[in-house]
């Protein structure tokens, strides 16, 4: 969490690590160095635990579930948390149907886990195209480029994805799709800006005069300057994502059940609000550590790769 | 400086346009719109009348140019719904959303800035790691949930607050907490980070070495510098506000634009959709566009120019 600028991590010269890090391939030193701020930093390990719970949790949860999720059960519904009859154990209550909300939250995970990172992988691959040709062409097509960007912008994230899936339709895989699509105008603009910032450098007029394609210039030599603001951009763009998910299918216009997610538990929820408190909580907490497990790593990759960014 | 708001003028007429084609294809993704609008109860040759009615069998170029130029005229066409002109049923609405992004935003800002500023002068004190946790928690929380468990607090429990509506002055409370504390936990850690940034520069050095109390340091050197991030930010979390505006009118039944878009998007009354989009897309802009000029008015230093590029 610490938002203050800081160095970066290298080691010092002469240090151990520094002299066993040179005499390594770079990946592999790259690697070290992470892995050595990544014990430097509470926020990064919090991240780091958070996450590979819940990813695990998203592959193994539906061994680890105590019940049937979808069980329909009626003689058991709106039992409060911990209720217990002589068989059977509902650590975190059950809803309106009698299922039981602890198998329902871990089997969500899923969801929420797919969905966050898919539709980052796609929104990345087209805005860092976008952005990559948009600052390397320059002139006209970079200025109309960035007026199309801006005007996707310019209507709310949120707007967008509620008014594209009431059109196309709902459904997990349109979902991914939906978002994917609609959430890469900021990858366009950073991965732009970027860019500029190497364009006009001696390496790359290098490049040209060595009559390298446009091309092969934007994808080898420009593109590795991106990937670190990239990397931290798409790691916040999955808590974006997530969120987006979850009030998606809050608003019945994302996941259809049978399916079970985190957004759909919550609007069972709001309905029993005024008798099942348990029903619109867990599953809200749920979110909320998951995002927040995404949050933390982000904030630790950005002090980690992109000093510049701090603070945004 | 009116060069400089001409040119801006001139790309905001230019995003315009890009956002009236983003308004006018989405509701033709999947081809046609009437796939969207009719009932599937509706027989082939209905569908056909239907089609021919809206003009959805004209060629494109023709159905946008009609569109375009009933859109600069406010005209959206009727709500499929309730035959009522779609842009009327947007500005009904309209004042309660921007009353709603109004208060949120007062609210964010006022604990933003005290918030961030006590942070960055006890840096590292409790205070601080709690408002930096409180912050990040706040970025990690959806904020729909956020808004049922005020109500769970506030309506279910205590029965202080009504749960939904807006027929009360104190109905708006929950909602603008909803979205001014979402706003809140984005500006505190950036003005925590400006304000940080400012305190290490020269001048305020100078300014406590020539005797100035610390008040008057941090309130008029160091705050009015670190403001202008501040200001910037703001107008993209006006974005984040209107787009959540959709979520949390619908968790409050807020009567606003968002929560009409999604009531029209449910019985498919694409025209109000439209109108919708179009008024979202307008307000964002045109408040970015203000806050670009106030911006050079508080930052002399800043060229005259593109500020975004």
């Amino acid at each position: 969490m610490s938002v203050e600028r800081s160095e970066p991590r290298l080691p010092e010269e002469g240090t151990p690590t520094a002299v066993a890090a040179a005499s390594l391939p770079l990946r592999q030193t790259r690697l070290r160095l992470a892995a050595r701020s990544l014990r430097r930093s509470h926020v990064g390990i919090m991240g780091a635990v958070l996450i590979t719970l819940v990813v695990l949790t998203a592959l193994i949860g539906p061994l680890l579930t105590p019940h049937d999720p979808l069980q329909h059960n009626l003689r058991d519904r709106f039992e409060p948390p911990g209720y217990s009859d002589s068989e059977r154990v509902f650590l975190l209550g059950t809803d309106q149907l009698g299922r039981d909300i602890l198998s329902r939250v871990i089997v969500g995970t899923r969801v929420s886990v797919t969905v966050g990172v898919l539709s980052v992988v796609i929104a990345g691959l087209i805005g860092v195209s976008y952005g990559l040709i948009s600052g390397f062409s320059g002139g006209i097509v970079d200025n109309l480029m960035m007026r199309v960007a801006d005007a996707f912008l310019a209507i709310p994230f949120i707007v967008l994805v509620v008014a594209v899936s009431g059109v196309v339709g709902a459904g997990l895989v349109t979902l991914i799709l939906i978002l994917g699509v609609t959430s890469w105008v900021m990858y366009a603009r950073v991965t732009r800006a970027e860019v500029l910032a190497v364009r006009e450098m001696d390496y790359i007029m290098a490049a040209r005069a060595l009559g390298q394609s446009g091309l092969k210039i934007m994808f080898k030599h420009i593109l590795p300057n991106v990937t670190g603001s990239i990397i931290v951009l798409a790691t916040m763009m999955v808590a974006t994502t997530m969120l987006a998910e979850a009030a998606l299918s809050f608003l019945g216009l994302g996941v259809q059940p049978p399916t079970v997610t985190w957004g759909l538990m919550l609007s069972d929820g709001r309905q029993y609000i005024g008798s099942a408190w348990w029903m619109s909580t867990f599953p809200g907490i749920a979110i909320t550590v998951t995002v927040l497990g995404v949050v933390f790593l982000g904030d630790w990759l950005r002090d980690l790769l992109d000093p510049r960014l701090q603070g945004r | 400086m009116q060069t400089f708001i001409l040119s801006r003028l001139g790309q905001m007429l230019l995003t315009i346009f890009i956002v009236s084609l983003i308004v006018f294809f989405l509701v033709r993704l999947k081809g046609d719109p009437i796939s969207v609008m009719a009932p599937p109860t509706f027989s082939e040759s209905q569908v056909e009348a239907l089609r021919k009615a809206w003009g959805f069998d004209r060629p494109l170029l023709e159905q946008y140019l009609v569109f375009i130029r009933k859109a600069l005229t406010g005209d959206f066409g009727l709500s499929v719904q309730s035959r009522i002109p779609a842009m009327e049923l947007v500005l009904k609405r309209l004042l309660n959303t921007y009353l709603l992004a109004g208060v949120s935003a007062a609210i964010g800002l006022l604990i933003a800035i005290p918030l961030g500023v006590i942070s960055a002068l006890r840096r590292n004190s409790w205070l601080d790691i709690t408002a930096t946790t409180a912050a990040t928690l706040g970025t990690a929380m959806p904020n729909f949930w956020l808004g049922l468990m005020l109500i769970l607090i506030f309506s279910v429990n205590f029965r202080i607050l009504p749960a939904f509506g807006a027929l009360e002055a104190s109905s708006i409370i929950m909602p603008a907490l909803t979205l001014g504390t979402g706003v809140a936990a984005r500006l505190s850690r950036l003005t925590r980070s400006a304000m940080l940034e400012v305190l290490g520069q020269d001048y305020v050095r100078t300014a406590y070495s020539k005797g100035l109390t610390a008040r008057a340091v941090v309130i008029r050197h160091a705050l009015r510098n670190s403001l202008i991030p501040v200001v910037t930010a703001l107008g993209l979390q006006f974005g984040w506000l209107l787009g959540g505006s959709v979520v949390v009118e619908s968790v409050f039944s807020w009567p606003g634009i968002g929560r009409l878009m999604i009531e029209s998007i449910g019985v498919r009354d694409i025209t109000v959709v439209q109108a919708a989009l179009f008024w979202f897309a307008l307000s964002f802009i045109v408040i970015n566009l203000i806050l670009d000029i106030v911006y050079t008015f508080i930052d002399p230093r800043i060229q005259l120019r593109d500020v975004k590029g």
